[in-house]
């Protein structure tokens, strides 16, 4: 099977647009169920043909779902190694499902359906691993949409709940809601300032996380932090998404506050700092992905603070998921080695910001 | 470039002083950034949760009951321990007691507050039942290699038909 991307509204990368609310701080927003379905054993303990039933019972109730029935759907069991990692790069699916995880390869049955800005991973770490994500700081809409496919697969497919532990997950860090709620903040304000550990470590302490940019495990790369709440059990979906909400709110005011601060503290030697990221980015011939990421970093936070005009905030958005190694390969057709892949970034790079704000 | 603190070592991390104007830029090494209570690096804080199963997970969790077994997936809590992952949604009721300390422990409580939910009913032939049971966990005894469990399923179906 090949992996046609054309297929999906906007290559399935709509969440970048940038049409949300603080979309120059909040990339994205993504709220994420587990479900598991009644009389079969968890992905990881379940054997092919199992899982391959399991997927054949989700495929029955997705094609009767309004919401879902249009989805795409994609056999990742059956991709290369290199189209997987293309729908890792696009936050399509998890690291696991892409089988890139070496405790994880591969597993029969392992796909996605996937919509505009709604996915149904299936025979993940559970059965079901349900995801909608938005562009922006946005997470009632996030929410409301999951809350209509958790809804209309639930009717069609009976779901392993207890009543009294909830949903039930393959790990019990995720039993009860089975709710994750996130979103992808870009806070390079809070370092600058340092005042970042400061702020992590207060939202560890009232049931907060933070992850890298691409979810659990990841390192974080370019400033930008995935903050979840931490806990699924004991509190409803509706209070861990005020709760999220108002943390996410705060977090927002701080980062807005640090920039101030930096401008009117150090204006000169950020606004020098920072132009110096983009005249690497317009004109570096090789680039590390660590590299561009801080780079453009710098630059979306210039186009933050306005002193860099006439970039997007899109074209920064979509800088950050071309220019990854899957990506640049994708785009020549031919896999690239590491040397040749930062070649390939730096021109990508160069290219992208010159058509946007001219030579 | 050399530390303005120190004047010895390499200088790993740029500051930029904005509490005491005028602004000044430093360039100090990572000794003399730590003595200045400043890090070189985001640290990643320890992972709590992950911490707190580890720790249950070896210790009193398990005391005693590691070949504890759940007799529809056929998994131990020793394989629980092993991957931190459980095999089915029954493992729930076979180490019920554990799992609920467990989750007391991750979360803070073992009651579930959120949405309640009930499965869609299923479509049963009539007096089919006991028989598309057994034939489910024949099936299953077969996909799990439980070869005399399977023998034994297979002798109760045939009596049935």
């Amino acid at each position: 099977m090949t992996l046609d991307l054309s297929l999906l509204p906007d290559g399935g990368v709509n969440w970048l647009d940038a049409s949300g609310d603080h979309s120059g701080i909040v990339l994205s927003t993504r709220v994420r169920l587990a479900r598991n379905l009644e009389g079969f054993a968890f992905p990881g303990r379940a054997r092919d043909g199992e899982r391959l039933r399991i997927l054949a019972r989700v495929r029955e109730a997705v094609e009767g779902s309004p919401h879902l029935r249009r989805n795409l759907l994609v056999r990742v069991d059956e991709l290369g190694s290199e189209d997987r990692l293309l729908l890792h790069e696009r936050h399509l699916i998890s690291k696991e499902l892409a089988g890139l995880d070496t405790q994880h390869p591969v597993r029969s049955g392992a796909a996605v359906f996937l919509g505009d800005g709604i996915g149904v991973m299936v025979n993940e770490e559970d059965h079901l691993r349900l995801q909608t994500l938005r562009s922006g700081f946005n997470l009632a809409d996030a929410f409301a949409d999951m809350q209509r496919i958790d809804e209309e697969l639930g009717e069609r497919i009976p779901f392993a709940f207890h009543e009294e532990f909830g949903f039930l997950t393959s790990c019990p860090t995720n039993t009860g809601t089975g709710l994750r709620a996130s979103a992808l903040i870009h806070l390079p304000g809070l370092v600058l300032t340092k005042e970042i550990n400061k702020t992590l470590a207060g939202l560890q302490q009232i049931g907060f996380t933070y992850r890298g940019l691409y979810g659990e495990g990841s390192e974080v790369v370019g400033n930008f932090f995935q903050i979840s709440n931490q806990t699924t059990l004991g509190r409803s979906e509706e209070e861990i998404i005020d709760k999220l909400l108002q943390v996410l709110s705060t977090v927002i005011a701080r980062e807005e506050e640090a920039r101030r601060v930096l401008l009117r503290d150090a204006g000169y030697i950020i606004e020098d700092k920072l132009w110096r990221a983009y005249g690497t980015l317009r004109y570096a011939r090789s680039l590390t992905f660590d590299e561009a990421m801080n780079f453009l970093s710098g630059v979306r936070l210039a186009v933050g603070l306005k002193l860099i005009t006439g970039l997007s905030v899109y074209t920064l958005n979509k800088l950050l998921i071309f220019s990854q190694a899957a990506h640049l390969s994708h785009a020549e057709g031919r896999l690239l080695s590491e040397s040749e892949a930062n070649l390939a970034r730096a021109r990508y790079v160069r290219q992208a910001l010159a058509a946007e704000v001219g030579m | 470039m050399l530390c303005d603190s120190c004047k010895e070592r390499d200088a790993v991390v740029q500051v930029t002083q904005v509490t005491d104007p005028p602004v000044r830029q430093l360039n100090l090494c990572e000794k003399c950034a730590a003595e200045r209570g400043i890090e070189t690096h985001v640290t990643m804080p320890k992972q709590p949760l992950a911490d707190f199963i580890q720790a249950v997970q070896q210790k009193q969790l398990l005391a005693g009951s590691e070949s504890w077994r759940c007799t529809f997936c056929n998994s131990t809590l020793r394989d629980f321990r092993n991957t931190s992952r459980l095999g089915c949604a029954y493992c729930y009721g076979a180490f019920e007691v554990k799992i609920r300390d467990l989750l007391r422990g991750v979360h803070g409580t073992s009651k579930h507050q959120g949405k309640r939910y009930h499965p869609p009913a299923q479509v049963v032939e009539e007096g089919a039942s006991v028989a598309t049971e057994l034939r489910t966990r024949l099936r299953r005894a077969v996909e799990q290699e439980q070869f005399e469990e399977a023998a034994k399923l297979r002798d109760q179906l045939k009596v049935m038909e």
